[in-house]
């Protein structure tokens, strides 16, 4: 490679050996959330893509993250698949199910898009709960299994947990491959201007229709983790509260930055756990640092930090102005801060 | 982004290191603190608290101050099997509840697992076929439950048709799956099979519904709060017909909140403060002294349970959970022999538990107990 | 009465028909529907009218105030459904205090006006609305989250009987017996919006604050006050939600999560009415209203919640603008 590392590239292969070797001394309920945390990071991270990138604003994520549990549980349990396998079919079909509802898409948007995608959501999550031969319905599916994958027993905490981490790589680098394609750079310029990116022979309904059905994709990929990681599903994690909290995750982390995802699906996902010895109160805590967050930052938590860098960063620069005017070229230390 | 991940991982590494003290056990409580299973969840915890605080202020089990940890199982599956990975991690001697059969199922392989008796109070049947040897009820099954009502509709209301209304959740469909077949093996139709909703607030097109389906008899099987609700929209649309259930729909808090509207509602209870039973009566005061409202059956399946974890320490003379779980199967525990168990019960080799059981009516917003039905096995 | 029989078929549980076609809005076996219908159900259709009529007002009147607050400031005020819970709760929080019931309502009722008319206004919508509109609707996402979560920790998590001024019992009409509480209901909530008709139509406020409804920038330019024609509007919600709170609670029982499933309705019933016309969202809650109640009890009840959200895909597809609304000029 001649070109320079992109940071963003750099940082996700930074964290990969330290999230590889951090969590190693948890316990399972540790390994638990942090595995946890992950998966929903890639369900944020499609979400992210169709309402960060492309601006498309989806009540369905948790509908998705749905399909892809009882997918795969179905085909591991019943069918008796492997997980590759049913992974793959679980993506495929949030995918394809994606395409089909990105169809509202083309024609309503912003609240509107949100409560076609919201009544999208209820639809699945009746099914999912009525169906019983199918889904187990109230009683859900017990016993999922996590695989032996390549002779190596993913049933313990640790092993399951990098396995999941392997994964978030995977559609890590997806993503970011993604989005500095030319597809990635089309759904930026229909979510700025969707009357000019047309008039640039952007295809906006073959592109409205693609963010839709990868971040769906996402969401299903998330959902085909979540039912081996907590062994049993029912409905309930897929009511339409799993929608609306991942809508906040992605705002809360910073729509359309790259790893809005993470940090907001740590907010949502872990710190509620890590809050849980407040008792009842963790709720309240989390809504009103939700609430504060958004008034004084609508761009996200990631969004803060590059104000304040930006911010840090002008006045640096206007000290440093100021302190270069009268020893205009005696000191070299000061201009050394300036350039990183 | 990175150093904040680690900075987490440090944190949560932190977080769950517990400390273990010698001179205590300690036994963790995953209950429903919040959401739909709120009411039964507080009921339990606070019955728990109340045997543990006796236990320890007559010394504890075996020289040893129980230390007893309540995790909000927020009645979702998930955040369930979290808090009882949580409550295995860090060493629970045994884990207690929770009381929804959906979360039950969702935990009870951790505790398998790790080889950690858990004493739930939930009442669906399913999960106490699976040959978890650490599986112990606190009531009867619904499966056990279901006939006595059965019998209870031909022979005492003399019902040709009955009117089901359910909760679709586990225990409401759970509920509904068990009863159907009891009522048509007895040759009573079902006039009408009506499905709500979990956390419904408005049951007037349900009353009325049932209002048309003309039956003899109403059969109730919903959650506590639901159930008040129900009552009180029958009240509201006229209808005068025998309204019948299960324990929930008896309960203490569905009483209060249903107010006049629950006058009239007969049905069988498992477990209730008001049976002509001493060790019911007492322990219902002491909890209303208390907490300053009367327990439901819940508070009573969370004191036993307190209870039962001591007796069976005891008998075993040693904290050996392996041991425990073989001496809980076919145990039986009388009040003679120990006043908190409350009441005669026997486990059997699944689980499950057998005991007396009443057939209640409210008359004056009380429930009042009309006949104790026997033992199935005794 | 003669009435049809039970349907075997559906007792034994599990369908003959295929599964997904029982979610339509009516249930497949149509001649079952037709026979029961036939069958002179009037009674019971008559008395899910007057249920639905009564259901929808509630709906109505937090549609309303959702529909002003949306008109005015571009607020999507996803909290809507708690701010109908809350009033209740207050008050029944301000009785446990000690204080007697009259005077609870009186602390309930300024309290939540105050709070959830004046401060959601000062201190939520007007910070926030120069960052437009989706993350303030994120930001009253969030304030349902903490309003549901205070009300349970803060109160209690468990329902509360509620005093009613209605009684109860039935009351014939037309051969059917109805509910009083709902007739009552209906009665009441009908008074409110006609009252705010009247207020909007015939006074000088009110017809200022309807043309800054209809259009804030010319009102700017006319000299309108609008700051203070927008706070109307919150204040003018917040008693909307208070009259619902009131009416509801001794039917519904006060607990912290009655908003969800009402917020929603309202919701949906402002969308399916018409974004921007308070007729519309009056038209709104009655039609989901009715939707609900018979869909209850015509319709495969565990796939009734579908309906009213089907009905809303069907508008939002066909006629965005809602069945009494007006065209928007799209921004590009």
């Amino acid at each position: 490679m001649t070109r320079k590392l992109n940071p963003t590239l750099l940082i996700v292969l930074l964290a990969f050996p330290i999230l590889w070797f951090a969590p190693a001394g948890l316990k399972s309920y540790g390994l638990y959330v942090v595995a946890l945390w992950l998966v929903m990071s890639i369900a944020a991270m499609g979400l992210n893509l169709t309402l960060g990138y492309a601006g498309l604003t989806s009540l369905a994520q948790g509908a998705f993250l749905g399909i892809g549990a009882y997918a795969t549980a179905i085909l591991t349990v019943k069918a008796g698949w492997s997980l590759p396998a049913s992974f793959l079919v679980s993506t495929g079909l949030s995918f394809a199910v994606g395409i089909v509802l990105g169809f509202p898409a083309l024609r309503v948007k912003h609240h509107y898009l949100a409560f076609v995608t919201l009544a999208f959501s209820v639809v699945v999550f009746l099914v999912a709960r009525n169906e019983e031969w199918l889904t187990g319905g109230v009683f859900g599916l017990a016993n999922i299994p996590r695989p032996v994958l390549f002779g190596i027993d993913l049933g313990g905490g640790l092993a399951f947990y990098r396995f999941v981490l392997c994964v978030t790589l995977v559609l890590t680098l997806v993503m970011w491959w993604l989005l500095h394609s030319p597809w990635g750079r089309a759904f930026l310029a229909i979510r700025e201007n969707a009357l000019r990116a047309a008039s640039l022979g952007i295809d906006i309904r073959a592109y409205t229709l693609l963010a839709f059905a990868i971040g769906s994709a996402f969401g299903g990929a998330a959902g085909s983790l979540y039912a081996p990681l907590v062994e049993f599903i029912d409905p309930a994690p897929f009511a339409l509260s799993a929608s609306f909290v991942l809508l906040l995750t992605v705002v809360a982390g910073g729509a359309g930055s790259f790893f809005g995802p993470f940090v907001g699906a740590f907010f949502s996902y872990m710190l509620p756990e890590l809050l849980r010895a407040t008792g009842g109160w963790y709720l309240i805590i989390y809504a009103a640092v939700v609430l504060v967050l958004v008034m004084v930052s609508p761009t996200g938590l990631l969004g803060l930090i590059d104000r304040w860098r930006d911010h840090r960063s002008q006045r640096r620069a206007a000290t440093i102005r100021a302190a270069a005017r009268p020893t205009l070229g005696a000191r070299q230390g000061p201009q050394q801060g300036s350039a990183s | 982004m990175t150093f904040k991940t680690f900075a987490a991982g440090v944190a949560l590494a932190a977080a769950f290191a517990a400390p273990a003290f010698a001179d205590t056990v300690k036994l963790i409580d995953v209950i429903e603190l919040s959401g739909p299973g709120a009411p039964a969840g507080t009921n339990w915890k606070n019955g728990s608290d109340l045997a543990v605080a006796e236990i320890n202020a007559k010394g504890g089990i075996l020289g040893k101050q129980i230390e007893l940890i309540h995790y909000d199982s927020q009645t979702n599956p998930g955040a369930t099997r979290a808090a009882v990975q949580r409550a295995v991690d860090e060493d629970a001697y045994v884990v207690l509840g929770p009381i929804f059969s959906g979360p039950i199922s969702a935990s009870m392989q951790i505790t398998q697992r790790a080889g950690v008796p858990q004493i739930v109070g939930g009442e669906a049947s399913a999960f106490t076929k699976q040959g978890n040897p650490y599986i112990f009820r606190t009531s009867l099954n619904q499966a056990d439950s279901m006939p006595k009502l059965a019998n209870y509709l031909r022979d005492e209301v003399k019902a040709k048709s009955v009117a089901v209304v359910w909760i679709n959740n586990d225990f409401g469909k759970g509920g509904r799956d068990a009863i159907i077949p009891e009522l048509q093996k007895r040759g009573i139709q079902v006039a009408a099979d009506i499905a709500t909703e979990s956390g419904q607030a408005d049951f007037a097109a349900d009353a009325i519904k049932v209002k048309n389906a003309n039956a003899d008899a109403v059969f109730v099987y919903l959650n506590e709060e639901e159930s008040a609700r129900f009552l009180r929209a029958v009240r509201q649309q006229g209808i005068a017909k025998p309204i019948i259930g299960e324990t929930t729909l008896l309960g203490a808090k569905v009483i209060e909140l249903a107010g006049d509207a629950a006058n009239g509602v007969k049905g069988h209870v498992g477990l209730l403060v008001d049976a002509p039973n001493p060790g019911f009566q007492a322990f219902g005061k002491k909890y209303m002294d208390k907490y300053g409202f009367t327990s439901d059956h819940n508070g009573i399946k969370g004191y036993t349970a307190v209870y039962t974890v001591k007796t069976i320490t005891e008998r075993i003379g040693k904290f050996d959970r392996e041991a425990f779980a073989k001496a809980l199967h076919g145990a039986r525990i009388d009040v003679a022999q120990e006043p908190g168990i409350l009441i005669d019960t026997k486990w059997l080799a699944n689980g499950d538990v057998d005991r007396e059981s009443f057939l209640v009516e409210v008359t004056n917003g009380k429930p009042v107990v009309k006949a104790t039905l026997p033992m199935i096995n005794p | 009465m003669e009435l049809p029989r039970p349907r075997p078929r559906r007792i034994l549980g599990q369908p003959l028909t295929l599964p997904m076609l029982r979610m339509g809005p009516f249930p497949l076996p149509g001649r079952e529907r037709e026979k029961n219908i036939r069958n002179a159900d009037m009674d019971q259709f008559l008395q899910l009218i007057v249920a639905g009529l009564a259901t929808g007002a509630i709906y109505a009147l937090a549609a309303i105030g959702f529909t002003l607050v949306w008109q005015t400031s571009q607020t999507i005020n996803f909290a809507q459904g708690e701010f109908v819970m809350l009033p209740a709760i207050l008050v029944l929080a301000a009785s446990h205090v000690g204080l007697p019931m009259w005077l609870a309502f009186v602390v309930g009722t300024v309290g939540f006006v105050l709070l959830f008319g004046f401060g959601f206004k000062r201190f939520l919508v007007e910070p926030m609305q120069r960052h437009g509109v989706l993350p303030l609707a994120i930001a009253t996402m969030a304030l349902s989250v903490l309003i549901k979560e205070a009300a349970k920790n803060g109160f209690s998590a468990e329902a509360q009987q509620f005093p009613s001024l209605v009684p109860e019992g039935t009351l014939s009409m037309l051969g059917a017996a109805v509910s009083v509480r709902d007739l009552a209901i209906f009665v009441v909530a009908v008074a409110a919006i006609l009252g705010l008709q009247a207020f909007i139509t015939h006074t000088r406020t009110g017809r200022t604050m309807q043309a800054t409804a209809q259009n804030p920038t010319v009102a700017r330019i006319l000299g309108v006050p609008v700051q203070r024609m927008i706070l109307l509007t919150f204040l003018i919600n917040a008693a909307l939600a208070l009259v619902a709170s009131y009416l509801i609670s001794p039917v519904y029982l006060a607990k912290f999560s009655n908003g969800e499933h009402i917020g929603l309705a309202a919701f949906i019933a402002a969308i399916v009415g018409g974004f921007n016309q308070i007729r519309g969202a009056l038209a709104g809650g009655f039609l989901i209203g009715l939707i609900d109640n018979l869909a209850a009890a015509y319709v495969s009840s565990a796939y009734r919640t579908a309906v009213p959200l089907v009905v809303l895909v069907v508008v939002i597809l066909v006629k965005p603008e809602g069945l009494l609304g007006r065209k928007e000029e799209r921004t590009v």
